[in-house]
C-alpha cells in the first residue's frame, strides 16, 4: 500500500523530492511542459497523481501550463507546474494573474544557464531578479530557494502552504544542480507534515466579497462550483470582484497585495545562519552556491579564519532585516552566486555602506567551487590583518 | 416565445430606459411598428396595441433593454 | 423572457461598457437563454474569457466567472474542467483573442476534445483597442493597421476547428439570434469540445472603416449575406463566395478529454493498488 508521503530513507533526486513534497502538502493538480532540467518533475507527477486520484496534464506550451494550473486552483484543487529558463520566461504573464486575482499556486524554477536556450543542462543562477520582478507591474511574491534533496522536499511543502495561506504564487527556485543531484534523505511522517489550506468563506453567498480582506489582509476564498458565484479578474477590482478604474480602489489593492506579505514577515522569510556568532567574515550564499559556501567557510575556521555563512532560505522578499543585523558586526560581507551579482546588489542596500561588500561570481555553467570562496574569505582576512 | 396563436393573450412590454443605448435595432425590426426612439433618443413604446409579442426587439436588444412578457 | 434573462445578469453592472449597436450583447442574450433552457445550476456553471470587448461580457453574468488573460481563455478553462470536471464550462473569445493569440490553445483545447463550449464573437476585428486587423479580418477590408486594405487572408474558424479535432462545430449571427441560442444548447449538450461562432458586429471599430453602417445596418447586412447550411449544399463556390454558411457545420465522434483521464485514473490506482 503506497501512502501520500514518502515515509522512509532513500536516495532521492531533488526533481523528485520537489514532487514528494507537494503530493505531501496536497497538490492534486500539475499542468506543465516538458524542459530541461526540470522535466523528472512532469514525467513523476504524471505516474504519481493519476494514483491518488489527482489530475495531470502536459499542456501545448508553458503560458498554457500556468493558465491551467490557475483555473485548476479556482476550483480548489491544489495546483503547481514546473519549468526552467525559457518556460519561466514564458509564464510570467499569468503569474502575474495569479498575483493580482489572488489564485494560489507553485511554479518551480530549475534554473539553467541563460540568457535565451543558454546551455539547457547547466547550472546557474541568473533568474533571482527574473523570479521577483519577472512579471509586469508592482507585484508582490515569495520566492524560496533550497540547498538540498531534503529542502527541496521541506520547501516544496512551504512553498504550497505559503501560498494557500497568502493567496499568493511562490515561486521554488531551485537549480540545476540541486534538481539533479541525487542525496540519501529521510522525510518525515505523512502526519508529520503541517498541510495549510486556503481560508474558506463563513458567510452566506449573498454576503460574500471575495476580495475583502479578513486582519491578515488575505481574502477567504471560495473555490467555483461552491455556491458563491463570483467574478475574478486581471484588472483592477473592488472587493466585490467587479472591474474598475477607481484610482483609490487600484491603490487600495496593490497596497493590500504587498501588505499580505510584508505585514508577515516573520513567517515568510527564513534564513539559516552557520557559524555566525564571532563570524568575522560572512559569505551570504544560497542554493547550490551555498553548498561550496559552507564547505568554504569550514576550511576556513579550520585555517583559523573566523568565517560564517548566512543562507537566505527565502529570497524574496529579501531577509533584509537579517542582512542588514550582519553590518553590525562582521567586517566583511562576500556574496557567492552564479550569476553577476543579482543578490549583491540587494545584500548591498541592506547594510547601507556599514561593511565591506564584495561578490565571487561564477557565470561559465559551472558550479561555484569552494576553492574561489575560500580564496574571497582568505583575500578579506589578509586584508584585515595587514589592516 | 415568438408563437404567436389565436388564443387570447396580454402582452406587455417592459423597456429599461437607462439600459438603452438608442441603436435603433428594436424599431427597425419590429414587424408593426410599435417601438420608436425618443427625444433623448431612446427607445419608447408608441403603439402597444399593435404589438404581436414575437420577441424579435428583445431577442435583437444588444443592450437587454427590452423585453417581452406574454400572458396566454 | 426578459425577467428570466435579467436573472442570470448581475443587472449592477449595467448599462454594459459596449457601443451603440455593437452585438456582443445579443450574443449575450442567446448565452443566457440557452443556459436557461439548458437548466444548469448557475452554482455549477462556470463562464471564461479572454481578453477584447467580447470577453468583458463575463462580468455581466451571475455564474462562476473569469476573466482571464488575452488568448488564454481555454487553457484556464481546460484547467477548471480537468480538475471538477462536473462543472458546465463556457468559454468567450473574440476573434483576435482565439485565432491570433489564442491560435495554439484553440487547436489544441480542440485536437483533447475536453468537453468545454466555445463561443467565439467574430467582428472580424480588434474592437478594444480600436480597430485593427484580425486573422478574422477579410481580405481586403480596411483596419487601423490595415489602412490600404488588408492583404492577409482570413482563417475560417470552422473549418480549423474541425481540422483539429472539435466535435462540434456551428456558426449563426446575431440577426439569427435564435437559431445561435439552438446551437449553443446543441454545443453545450456535446460531451467534447464545441465551437459555436457567432459573426456579430462592431459598428464603431470595424462598419464605420469599411462603409458598412451602423449596428442596425451591420445586422441586416449578415441577415442579407447568410444562408443554411441547407441552401448551401445547392449553391455554388462562386456563389458562395460572400455567403455566410449558418446552422450546424460538423458533427463528429470521439472520446472526450477529462473521461478519458477518468480511465488514467482507475489504471493508475489498479497499477499502484490503490
Amino acid at each position: 500500500m503506497m501512502s501520500d508521503v514518502v515515509e522512509m530513507a532513500r536516495l532521492m533526486q531533488g526533481n523528485e523530492a520537489v514532487v514528494e513534497g507537494a503530493l505531501a502538502a496536497g497538490v492534486r493538480f500539475y499542468a506543465g511542459y516538458p524542459i530541461t532540467p526540470s522535466t523528472e518533475i512532469a514525467e513523476l507527477m504524471a505516474e504519481r497523481l493519476p494514483a491518488l486520484g489527482g489530475k495531470f496534464i502536459q499542456m501545448e506550451d508553458e503560458i498554457a501550463s500556468m493558465a491551467a494550473v490557475i483555473g485548476a486552483s479556482l476550483a480548489g484543487v491544489k495546483a503547481l507546474t514546473a519549468t526552467s529558463g525559457p518556460g519561466f520566461s514564458l509564464k510570467q504573464e499569468n503569474i502575474g494573474f495569479a498575483a493580482m486575482a489572488e489564485i494560489p499556486c507553485v511554479i518551480v524554477n530549475v534554473q539553467r544557464w541563460g540568457p535565451s536556450t543558454g546551455i539547457p543542462t547547466a547550472p546557474a543562477q541568473g533568474d533571482v531578479m527574473q523570479a521577483r520582478w519577472g512579471t509586469h507591474g508592482d507585484h508582490p511574491v515569495i520566492v524560496l530557494c533550497p540547498a538540498s534533496v531534503r529542502e527541496a522536499y521541506l520547501l516544496a511543502i512551504r512553498a504550497v502552504n505559503l501560498s494557500e495561506k497568502y493567496r499568493v504564487p511562490v515561486i521554488l527556485l531551485m537549480d540545476e544542480v540541486i534538481g539533479h543531484m541525487r542525496e540519501r534523505v529521510v522525510l518525515p511522517r505523512a502526519k508529520e507534515v503541517e498541510v495549510i489550506e486556503r481560508k474558506k468563506p463563513s458567510v452566506e453567498p449573498k454576503d460574500y466579497y471575495p476580495y475583502r480582506p479578513g486582519d491578515d489582509g488575505v481574502p477567504p476564498m471560495a473555490s467555483f462550483g461552491e455556491g458563491y458565484r463570483y467574478h475574478v479578474t486581471g484588472l483592477v477590482h473592488d472587493e466585490k470582484g467587479n472591474p474598475t478604474t477607481d484610482p483609490q480602489v487600484a491603490e487600495s489593492l496593490l497596497l493590500r497585495l504587498h501588505r499580505k506579505i510584508y505585514d508577515h514577515l516573520d513567517d515568510v522569510v527564513s534564513v539559516e545562519g552557520y557559524q555566525l556568532e564571532d563570524a568575522e567574515v560572512t559569505v551570504v550564499a544560497y542554493g547550490a552556491a551555498a553548498r561550496s559556501a559552507k564547505r568554504a567557510v569550514k576550511e576556513a575556521r579550520a585555517a583559523g579564519i573566523k568565517a560564517g555563512l548566512l543562507r537566505p532560505v527565502t529570497i524574496w522578499p529579501f531577509p533584509e532585516k537579517e542582512v542588514a543585523e550582519l553590518a553590525g558586526r562582521v567586517r566583511h560581507i562576500i556574496v557567492a552566486e552564479m550569476n553577476l551579482g543579482q543578490l549583491k546588489g540587494e545584500v548591498e542596500r541592506a547594510v547601507r555602506g556599514r561593511v565591506g561588500v564584495s561578490g565571487v561570481n561564477r557565470v561559465n555553467g559551472e558550479l561555484i567551487t569552494f576553492e574561489e570562496i575560500l580564496s574571497a574569505i582568505r583575500e578579506v582576512a589578509l586584508d584585515a590583518q595587514s589592516g | 416565445m415568438a408563437n404567436v396563436s389565436a388564443a387570447p393573450k396580454t402582452v406587455h412590454i417592459v423597456v429599461r430606459e437607462g439600459w438603452c443605448k438608442g441603436c435603433g435595432i428594436c424599431v427597425a425590426l419590429c414587424p408593426k411598428e410599435v417601438l420608436s426612439l425618443n427625444a433623448s433618443g431612446k427607445v419608447a413604446v408608441v403603439n402597444p396595441d399593435r404589438c404581436t409579442g414575437c420577441g424579435r426587439c428583445e431577442i435583437h436588444c444588444p443592450d437587454f433593454a427590452i423585453g417581452i412578457e406574454v400572458k396566454e | 423572457m426578459l425577467s428570466q434573462v435579467e436573472s442570470h445578469l448581475r443587472s449592477d453592472r449595467f448599462p454594459h461598457i459596449w457601443c451603440p449597436g455593437c452585438g456582443n450583447g445579443i450574443v449575450l442574450a442567446a448565452l443566457v437563454r440557452a443556459i436557461e433552457e439548458l437548466g444548469y445550476d448557475p452554482d455549477k456553471t462556470v463562464v471564461v474569457s479572454g481578453i477584447g470587448c467580447s470577453s468583458r461580457a463575463a462580468g455581466y453574468l451571475d455564474f462562476n466567472t473569469l476573466h482571464t488573460t488575452h488568448g488564454r481563455a481555454l487553457a484556464f478553462a481546460t484547467g477548471i474542467k480537468l480538475a471538477r470536471p462536473e462543472l458546465e464550462v463556457f468559454v468567450l473569445m473574440g476573434d483576435g483573442d482565439a485565432t491570433a493569440i489564442g491560435g495554439n490553445h484553440f487547436i489544441h483545447a480542440a485536437r483533447r476534445n475536453i468537453d468545454l463550449t466555445a463561443i467565439i464573437f467574430n467582428n472580424s476585428i480588434y474592437g478594444m483597442t480600436g480597430g485593427q486587423y484580425s486573422p478574422l479580418t477579410p481580405p481586403g477590408k480596411r483596419a487601423t493597421t490595415a489602412p490600404y486594405g488588408n492583404i492577409e487572408r482570413s482563417f475560417d474558424i470552422a473549418e480549423l476547428a474541425k481540422g483539429a479535432g472539435a466535435t462540434y462545430v456551428a456558426r449563426a449571427t446575431t440577426y439569427h439570434a435564435t437559431m445561435l441560442e439552438k446551437l449553443i444548447v446543441a454545443g453545450a449538450r456535446n460531451k467534447g469540445f464545441s465551437v459555436i461562432e457567432a459573426i456579430t458586429a462592431c459598428p464603431v471599430g470595424y462598419g464605420r472603416r469599411n462603409k458598412m453602417g451602423n449596428g442596425l445596418q451591420m445586422l441586416l447586412w449578415q441577415k442579407e449575406h447568410a444562408v443554411t447550411v441547407k441552401q448551401a449544399e445547392k449553391m455554388s463556390p462562386e456563389e458562395l463566395r460572400d455567403k455566410i454558411v449558418i446552422g450546424e457545420l460538423y458533427k463528429g465522434e470521439a472520446p472526450e478529454y477529462t473521461a478519458m483521464y477518468q480511465q488514467v485514473i482507475e489504471r493508475a490506482q489498479k497499477t499502484t493498488g490503490q
